[in-house]
């Protein structure tokens, strides 16, 4: 079985269209709300039998009802390893549910359910994982949309719910209202003014918490920072999330004081550095993974910063995604590595950076 | 000693960074420190105990009291052995079953075991004898999700609020 991504709009990441609110400093905003089914083991402790029912139950259910509609299943069980990693390098499954975690292979019934906008992973570490994935910074819509999919969901399924402790949860750091909510964020300006050890320590102290590019267990590259709610029981939904977008609407100015001063005190050098990193991605012919991530970071400052017209956000947005390595591997139709996969990623971002320059027209490098 | 930055307190934080490759050690005093950004009084007990646990995984279950034992959940078979293994409980009955542990761990991990957000549709029918909190916790949403504009919410809410009153 091959899957077909073309067959979703974007491909499943509309958010990379950058059209939500403070797109240029956060990326996008992703909610999730952990369910389990009463009466039946969490998936780490379900039998095949149990998990593959799990998955036929939900299928069902979003056939009948018309929730997730117009819905695309993917079974990842059915899947190969590249093509799951694809769905993994799209942000649309979990390391663990894609099997890509160390001694824990793919396992049986694993499903991801979406129309695009709203999808649900099966059997991961829960039975369901509700989530929605919006542009820019958009909680509440992002979080308003899911809430009646929850809705609906739990209408036709029983979920296992204790007066006390709220939607029980695999894991008890979900428990409660089993809801994590992030934003991914580019924060070079922090960076750069070396404010962001600060920032990041503040945010731990009111509860909040960060990680890489892939959640949970990934390193920052390319100066991204996924920031969450850590906690999920004591508080309501509202007052989670009401937190959390204080808090990254306070980060956002932070950042935009941050480049404000860098363009202030050091315009010369900021210049200097966004356009070698706009050179270097447009010339250079072999680029690692982690180098291409570093000076797209650059380019989106540029662009932020209004130095470069020659980019759009899109197209950035589209390089995060399509310059690793399991979406090169697609593209060339087979597995590369050293020196084939740097050589092959350099070629795709010059050629992606040669038509937007091509159609937005050329700039000198003079603001 | 004295602190590097200053030269006049006396250093307090010995920071050793590796940067490139190459370990450099600073010495310096509280105030220059946490100039500096770092913070010495790290992370003390007002946090939730996920903050150094590092939230998930295996990491856990040490938020566990000490020397806690219990029978196997009668659904699942899981242990409290296994909880410690692989930070995971094994079904919805092992809250039931390891209630007076994992209440300990609750509170220890959110700072509360009570769950205050939404509640599930059965679940009126069983915190039905408090109706009266349950319409104060219900009004309190409405009103936030008016103000969030989430109408449709909203509008579920309020169908709710009439049901029970």
């Amino acid at each position: 079985m091959t899957i077909d991504l073309s067959l979703l709009p974007d491909g499943g990441m509309s958010w990379l269209d950058a059209s939500g609110p403070d797109s240029d400093i956060v990326l996008s905003t992703r909610v999730r709300l952990a369910r389990n089914l009463q009466g039946r083991a969490f998936p780490v402790r379900a039998s095949s039998d149990n998990l593959v029912e799990t998955r036929d139950e939900i299928l069902d259910l979003t056939r009948e009802s018309g929730v997730l509609h117009p819905v695309t299943m993917f079974r990842l069980d059915e899947l190969d390893l590249l093509e799951r990693q694809v769905l993994h390098e799209r942000h649309m499954i979990s390391r663990e549910l894609a099997g890509l975690e160390r001694a824990r292979p793919v396992r049986q019934g694993a499903a991801l359910l979406t129309n695009g906008e709203l999808a649900v992973m099966v059997n991961e570490e829960d039975h369901l994982r509700l989530q929605s994935l919006r542009s820019g910074f958009d909680l509440d819509r992002a979080y308003g949309q899911l809430e009646r999919l929850d809705s609906e969901m739990g209408r036709r399924l029983s979920f296992a719910f204790h007066p006390e402790f709220g939607y029980l949860t695999a894991c008890p750091t979900n428990a409660g209202t089993g809801l994590r909510a992030s934003v991914l964020i580019h924060l070079p300006g922090l960076v750069l003014t070396k404010e962001i050890a600060k920032v990041l320590q503040g945010l731990s102290q009111v509860g909040l918490t960060f990680r890489g590019l892939y959640g949970e267990g990934s390193e920052v590259v390319g100066n991204f920072f996924q920031l969450s709610n850590q906690t999920t029981l004591g508080k309501s939904e509202e007052d989670l999330l009401d937190h959390l977008a204080t808090m990254v609407r306070q980060v956002v100015e932070y950042e935009q004081r941050a480049r404000a001063v860098l363009q202030r005190e050091a315009p010369a050098v900021i210049a200097d550095k966004v356009w070698r990193a706009y050179g270097l991605l447009r010339y250079a012919r072999s680029l690692s993974f982690e180098e291409a991530m570093n000076l797209l970071s650059g380019v989106r400052l540029g662009v932020g910063l209004n130095l470069i017209r020659d980019v759009s956000v899109y197209t950035l947005n589209k390089l995060l995604i399509f310059t690793q390595p399991a979406h090169i591997a697609e593209r060339e139709g087979r597995a590369l590595s050293d020196p084939e996969l740097p050589i092959s990623r350099a070629t795709y971002v010059r050629r992606l950076l040669e038509e937007d320059a091509a159609r937005r027209g050329p700039t000198d490098g003079t603001p | 000693m004295q602190c590097d930055n200053c030269h006049e307190r006396p250093a307090a934080i010995h920071l050793t960074q590796i940067v490139d490759n190459s370990v450099t050690t600073a010495h310096l005093c509280e105030q220059c420190a946490s100039d500096k950004g770092i913070n010495t009084n790290a992370s003390v007990a007002k946090l939730p105990l996920a903050g150094f646990l590092g939230v998930t995984g295996k990491g856990v279950a040490a938020a566990l009291p000490a020397g806690a034992e219990a029978e196997p959940c009668e659904f699942c078979g899981a242990t409290l052995q296994d909880f410690r293994e692989t930070g995971r409980l094994g079904c919805a009955h092992c809250y039931g079953h390891f209630e007076p542990q994992l209440r300990e761990l609750l509170r220890r991990i959110h700072g509360s075991f009570h769950h205050v957000g939404k509640l599930y549709l059965d679940a009126e029918a069983i915190v039905a004898d408090d109706v009266p909190k349950l319409l104060t916790e219900l009004r309190d949403r409405l009103k936030r999700s008016i103000e969030a504009e989430n109408f449709e919410l909203a509008a579920e809410l309020r169908d709710r609020i009439r049901a029970l009153e």
